[in-house]
C-alpha cells in the first residue's frame, strides 16, 4: 500500500537528479536543474503568488468565518440552517462548478465595471471557497462553548469584546487554528479553481506545472516536486517531534505522580 | 497547551515561508524569460504566441532597446485562444494568431488596425504574406512565421514509406499513432485524403470526415499538441501529424524521425501579429511587432524554432544554411505548395458542426 | 448575545455575490443562447452527450468503490493499532495529499508510458519474451507484444483517480472506526458474538457515516476532474470535466453549453447527496485533520 502511494513521488524525485530531459530513460546524476529552476523567473513568482494568495486568503478567510460562526451560532434555526445550507454548496460543488461559476460572475461583472481577472479575483476566489471550511470546523466548537462562561464573565465586568477575547477564543481556538491550517492546505494545493479565475497574467504554481505538462518536459517539474516534498517532510516531522515530546513530558509526569 | 504549541509551529512557519517567499521574489525578478510582476521603465507589453514559437533570449534586448518588459504566454491552439480571448480572462495587447482566426477576429472586431508609422520594419516583411485573403487590406496583422503541415515518424519505428495522409489511417499503425488536437487540423488531416476543400461547408462532406476520424479512434493513441515533442523524440510513438518547424527541433533531438509532404497536399499556414481591440499597451505593442520583424530577430527566432520567418531579407540567409533534408521539409517546392490550401474563416453554421462533431468525435 | 447575529451579516452578504450569484449566472446562461434569446437548445443539445455523462459517472463509481474496497480494511486495521503508530501511519497516508495534485498524476505518466518505468522494468526481465513465447504458442497476437498498453487508457484514469482520492476515504473511516466505543465492541464479544459478527452488526452500521463522507469525497472529484482524463487518458475518452473546460476555456468555445452542461451535473451530484443524507446521519461535517 505505502508503495504504492509513494512509487509516483519517489519516481518524480529520483529523476530530478537525471541528467537528461527524458522523463524514463535515466543518464547520469547531476544537481543542475535545481539552480536552472531557481532562477526560473516564472515559476518563482508563480511560487510567490501561490503563497501570497494562500496566507492572504486563509488568514482572510479564518477570521470572517469565524466571526460569522459565531453570528451563525446566536441565530434561530430557522435562519440558520437554509444559511449553512448555501454555507455548503461550495464545499458540495465539483471544484469545476465553482470555478466556472466565478469565472462567469468575473467576465460579466468585469464587462460592466471594467475589470480584468487577476490577482484580486484569485484572491475572492480562494477566500470563497475557504471560509466554508473555517465555519464547518469553528461551528461544532462554538456549540459545545458552556454560554454561562459568557454571562459570567460578563457579569464580573467584562465588556462584551473582553468577555469574547478571554472566553470564547480560548475555547473555540482548536476548531480556528484547525479551519485555517484546512484552508492553507486547499488554496495552496488548488488547480481548478484557480484556472478559471486567475486571468492570463497571474499564475498559481499549479497553473504554471499544469502549463508546463502540456509542452516538452524539463525535469524542473521534478526538482520543484522534491523541494515541494522535502518541504511537506520537514513539517510534518517538525509536528511529529513536539507531539512526541508533549507524550515524553506527559508519560514523566504520570509515572512520577504514580510514585 | 496544544493550541499554544500549535500557534508557535504555524507562527515560525509562517515566517519562514515569508523569508523564502521573499527571497524567491527577488532572485527571481532579475532574468530571461520576462515574467515578473514590475513593468519595465517604458511599460510593458502582454504577448500571447504559440509554444516553442520564439526565442526567448531576445525578450532581454528587447528591454534593453525600449524598457519595456514583456510578459510571456502562450496557448496550445488558435480554438484555446479564442476561448480565452471571449472568456475575458485574457489581458493581451499582442497575440499571434493563424490566418483563420485573424479573419474571424477581424469579423468580430477583436482586434485594430495597426499604426504602421510606428512599425517601419514591415517594409521587411516578404510581398507574399502581405494582403493575403485573411486580411485583404493589410492593416490588421504583420506576418510573423509561415509553414505547412506533414506527418513525422520514426524511421526505426516504421519501415514502409510514407507518402499520404491514408498513412494515418492504416490499422498496421495501432497505438502508435498520434493525432493532433485541434479540429480545424484533424478534420484538414481527412479532408485532404478524401480530396475535399479544406474550408467547405459541405455537411456531407464534413460528415464523411468525421467518420473517417473515427475509425481512427481504435488506431489511436491520444490527441497531443506540444506533448509531441517528448512522446516522439522518446519512441514513445511512431507516426503523428505536426507542423514543418517543429519537426526540425524534434529532429535535433533525434535522428530517427523523418518528415513527409503527403502527395494530397496539406494545409500551408501564415501567423501574423495582432493588436487586441482593448489592448492597453498600443504602441509598446507595435514597437513590439517591429522589433520582431528586424532580420536579425528573425533569423535568431528562426534559428531556435525552426520554422521560416516571413521576413524575405532573413528567410533567404537561413535558407543558406540548411541541410538538403532540412530544406526539402521548409520549402516545398512551388508545385506542392500549389496543392496547399489555406484555412479561411467559415460561416457561424459550420463552425457550430465544427464543435458537435469535434466533441462527438472526443467522447 | 443578541446582536451577535449581525456579525453573521458581512459573510452573509459575501456569499449572495459570490456564491448565490454566480449559480444564478450559470443558470441564466444555461437557458440562453449566444444571440441573447432564452431556450432549451443547450438542454436538447446535451442529449448527445448522455455517453459522456454515463462515462464519467461510470467510471468515478469505479474509482469510489475500488477505493472503499482499498481503504476500508486499511483504515480497519490501522484503528487496531497503538496511538503511536496509529499517528504515524495517518501522517504517512496524508503526506502524498499535501503533494501537489498535479505533479502526482504527471508522475504516473512516466510510470505507464509504452516507454515508461514499468514497461522498460517488464522487458528488462524478459516479461515480454516469455509471453510472446509461451502466449504465441497459443495464439498470433500474443506472440508480438512489446509492451502493455496502459497509458491513454480509460484503466489508467481510474487508476488516477484512485491513487489521488484514496486518503480521502481512509481518514473519514479510520475516524469515525477509532471514535467507535470500546465497550461497544467487548459487549457484543460478552454476548457471544463472533469476530465476523462483531463486525457486521456493530462496527459496519457504526462506520457508515465515514464511508458515506468519503464516498462524498471520492465521488464528487472524480466525476469532475479534467486534468487527470487529460494526463492519463489521452484526450481520447472525454470526461463531464473535460467537456465543460473545453466550452470555456478550451477548443470548443461555448459557455452556454458548459453552464448547461455543470449545471446538470451540479444538480445529479445533489440529488445523489441527498439520496445518501437519506441512508447516513447527515453529518454535514467535513474531514477534520
Amino acid at each position: 500500500m505505502l508503495l504504492f502511494l509513494y512509487a509516483p513521488i519517489f519516481v518524480l524525485i529520483v529523476f530530478s537528479f537525471n541528467d537528461s530531459s527524458s522523463r524514463t530513460v535515466w543518464s547520469g546524476f547531476t544537481f543542475k536543474w535545481y539552480p536552472e529552476l531557481l532562477t526560473d523567473a516564472s515559476i518563482m513568482s508563480a511560487v510567490y503568488t501561490t503563497l501570497l494568495v494562500s496566507l492572504l486568503a486563509s488568514a482572510i478567510a479564518t477570521v470572517v468565518g469565524t466571526i460569522a460562526a459565531i453570528g451563525f451560532s446566536s441565530m434561530r434555526r430557522q435562519w440558520r440552517s437554509p444559511l449553512l445550507a448555501v454555507n455548503n454548496i461550495p464545499v458540495m460543488n465539483a471544484d469545476i462548478v465553482t470555478g466556472v461559476s466565478l469565472c462567469l460572475l468575473f467576465v460579466f461583472a468585469g464587462q460592466i465595471l471594467g475589470f480584468r481577472q487577476g490577482f484580486v479575483t484569485l484572491l475572492i476566489a480562494h477566500i470563497t471557497f475557504n471560509i466554508p471550511y473555517v465555519i464547518l470546523s469553528v461551528m461544532p466548537k462554538i456549540r459545545q462553548l458552556d454560554k454561562n462562561l459568557v454571562d459570567a464573565a460578563q457579569d464580573l465586568g467584562c465588556t462584551w469584546f473582553g468577555a469574547f477575547r478571554r472566553v470564547v477564543v480560548p475555547q473555540i481556538m482548536p476548531g480556528i487554528v484547525n479551519g485555517a491550517i484546512i484552508a492553507f492546505t486547499l488554496s495552496i494545493d488548488d488547480f481548478i479553481i484557480s484556472y478559471f479565475t486567475a486571468g492570463s497574467k497571474v499564475f498559481t504554481l499549479s497553473m504554471r506545472i499544469y502549463a508546463m505538462t502540456k509542452k516538452r518536459v524539463s525535469p524542473k517539474i521534478n526538482a520543484i516536486s522534491t523541494l515541494l516534498f522535502v518541504s511537506v517532510l520537514v513539517l510534518l516531522v517538525i509536528v511529529n517531534v513536539r507531539q512526541m515530546r508533549q507524550e515524553e513530558k506527559a508519560r514523566r509526569l504520570a509515572r512520577s505522580i504514580n510514585l | 497547551m496544544e493550541e499554544k504549541k500549535l500557534k508557535k509551529i504555524i507562527a515560525i512557519l509562517l515566517s519562514a515561508l515569508f523569508i523564502i517567499a521573499t527571497l524567491a521574489g527577488c532572485s527571481g525578478g532579475g532574468t530571461s524569460g520576462g515574467e515578473t510582476l514590475k513593468p519595465g521603465v517604458n511599460g510593458e507589453v502582454n504577448v500571447c504566441n504559440w509554444g516553442e514559437y520564439i526565442d526567448e533570449s531576445i525578450f532581454e534586448d528587447f528591454e534593453a532597446q525600449t524598457g519595456i518588459k514583456i510578459n510571456y504566454n502562450t496557448a496550445a491552439s488558435n480554438e484555446v485562444l479564442y476561448s480565452l480571448l471571449k472568456s475575458g480572462g485574457a489581458d493581451f495587447d499582442v497575440i499571434i494568431p493563424s490566418d483563420y482566426l485573424i479573419s474571424r477576429l477581424i469579423d468580430e472586431g477583436m482586434i485594430q488596425k495597426i499604426n504602421f508609422d510606428n512599425v517601419p520594419n514591415a517594409a521587411l516583411i516578404d510581398e507574399d504574406y502581405k494582403n493575403l485573403e485573411y486580411d485583404p487590406t493589410g492593416e490588421y496583422s504583420v506576418a510573423y512565421m509561415w509553414g505547412t503541415v506533414g506527418i513525422i515518424y520514426n524511421t526505426t519505428m516504421i519501415s514502409d514509406e510514407i507518402t499520404s495522409w491514408g498513412s494515418l489511417f492504416d490499422p498496421a499503425y495501432a497505438g502508435q499513432l498520434l493525432m493532433i488536437d485541434n479540429p480545424r487540423d484533424a478534420f484538414g488531416v481527412a479532408l485532404e485524403y478524401l480530396g475535399y476543400s479544406l474550408n467547405t461547408t459541405s455537411e456531407k462532406e464534413l460528415n464523411e470526415a468525421y467518420d473517417l476520424l473515427v475509425k481512427q479512434n481504435d488506431i489511436r493513441q491520444g490527441f497531443v499538441m506540444d506533448q509531441i515533442y517528448d512522446k516522439m523524440e522518446g519512441g514513445e510513438a511512431a507516426i503523428s501529424v505536426y507542423y514543418a518547424g517543429d519537426y526540425i527541433s524534434m529532429y535535433e533531438n533525434n535522428e530517427d524521425l523523418a518528415f513527409v509532404h503527403p502527395v494530397e497536399g496539406a494545409n500551408v499556414f501564415v501567423d501574423a501579429m495582432c493588436i487586441l481591440s482593448d489592448a492597453k499597451n498600443k504602441e509598446n505593442a507595435e514597437a513590439f511587432i517591429n522589433f520582431m520583424c528586424d532580420t536579425d530577430i528573425a533569423l535568431r527566432n528562426m534559428d531556435v524554432t525552426g520554422y521560416v520567418s516571413a521576413n524575405g531579407e532573413a528567410a533567404e540567409i537561413y535558407a543558406e544554411d540548411l541541410s538538403d533534408m532540412e530544406y526539402e521539409v521548409l520549402f516545398p517546392s512551388d508545385e506542392y505548395l500549389d496543392k496547399c490550401e489555406v484555412f479561411l474563416n467559415l460561416p457561424e453554421e459550420t463552425l457550430t458542426l465544427y464543435n458537435d462533431l469535434w466533441i462527438k468525435l472526443k467522447t | 448575545m443578541r446582536n451577535n447575529r449581525l456579525l453573521a451579516a458581512p459573510y452573509v452578504l459575501w456569499m449572495a455575490l459570490f456564491v448565490i450569484a454566480p449559480i444564478i449566472l450559470v443558470v441564466v446562461y444555461a437557458f440562453t443562447s449566444s444571440s441573447g434569446g432564452f431556450t432549451f437548445a443547450n438542454f436538447s443539445h446535451m442529449g448527445q452527450y448522455a455517453g459522456v455523462f454515463g462515462r464519467s459517472f461510470l467510471l468515478a463509481a469505479i474509482a469510489t468503490v475500488v477505493c472503499i474496497l482499498l481503504g476500508y480494511p486499511l483504515a480497519h486495521i490501522l484503528s487496531r493499532e497503538n496511538a503511536r503508530l496509529q499517528r504515524m501511519s495517518m501522517m504517512l497516508i496524508m503526506l502524498p495529499m499535501w503533494m501537489n495534485f498535479l505533479l502526482r498524476t504527471y508522475s504516473w505518466m512516466s510510470i505507464l508510458e509504452n516507454t515508461g518505468l514499468l514497461n522498460r522494468f517488464f522487458a528488462a526481465i524478459g516479461l515480454f519474451k516469455l509471453i510472446n513465447a509461451v502466449g504465441g504458442a497459443l495464439s498470433p497476437e500474443w506472440a508480438d507484444i512489446a509492451y502493455f498498453r496502459m497509458i491513454n487508457t480509460q484503466g489508467a484514469v481510474v487508476l488516477g483517480m484512485v491513487y489521488n482520492f484514496l486518503p480521502f476515504m481512509v481518514l473519514p473511516i479510520h475516524s469515525v472506526i477509532s471514535k467507535i466505543d470500546r465497550s461497544l465492541i467487548e459487549a457484543a464479544q460478552d454476548l457471544g458474538a463472533k469476530p465476523s459478527g462483531v463486525f457486521r452488526r456493530v462496527t459496519l452500521p457504526l462506520s457508515l457515516p465515514g464511508v458515506l463522507s468519503g464516498i462524498t469525497m471520492v465521488f464528487v472529484p472524480s466525476v469532475s476532474t479534467f486534468v487527470i482524463s487529460q494526463l492519463l487518458g489521452g484526450g481520447n475518452d472525454l470526461l463531464l470535466g473535460d467537456l465543460i473546460e473545453m466550452q470555456f476555456l478550451g477548443s470548443a468555445y461555448n459557455p452556454h453549453l458548459g453552464s448547461a452542461i455543470a449545471l446538470v451535473m451540479m444538480i445529479i451530484v445533489l440529488i445523489c447527496m441527498l439520496v445518501m443524507n437519506r441512508f447516513g446521519e447527515g453529518e454535514e461535517q467535513a474531514v477534520l485533520m
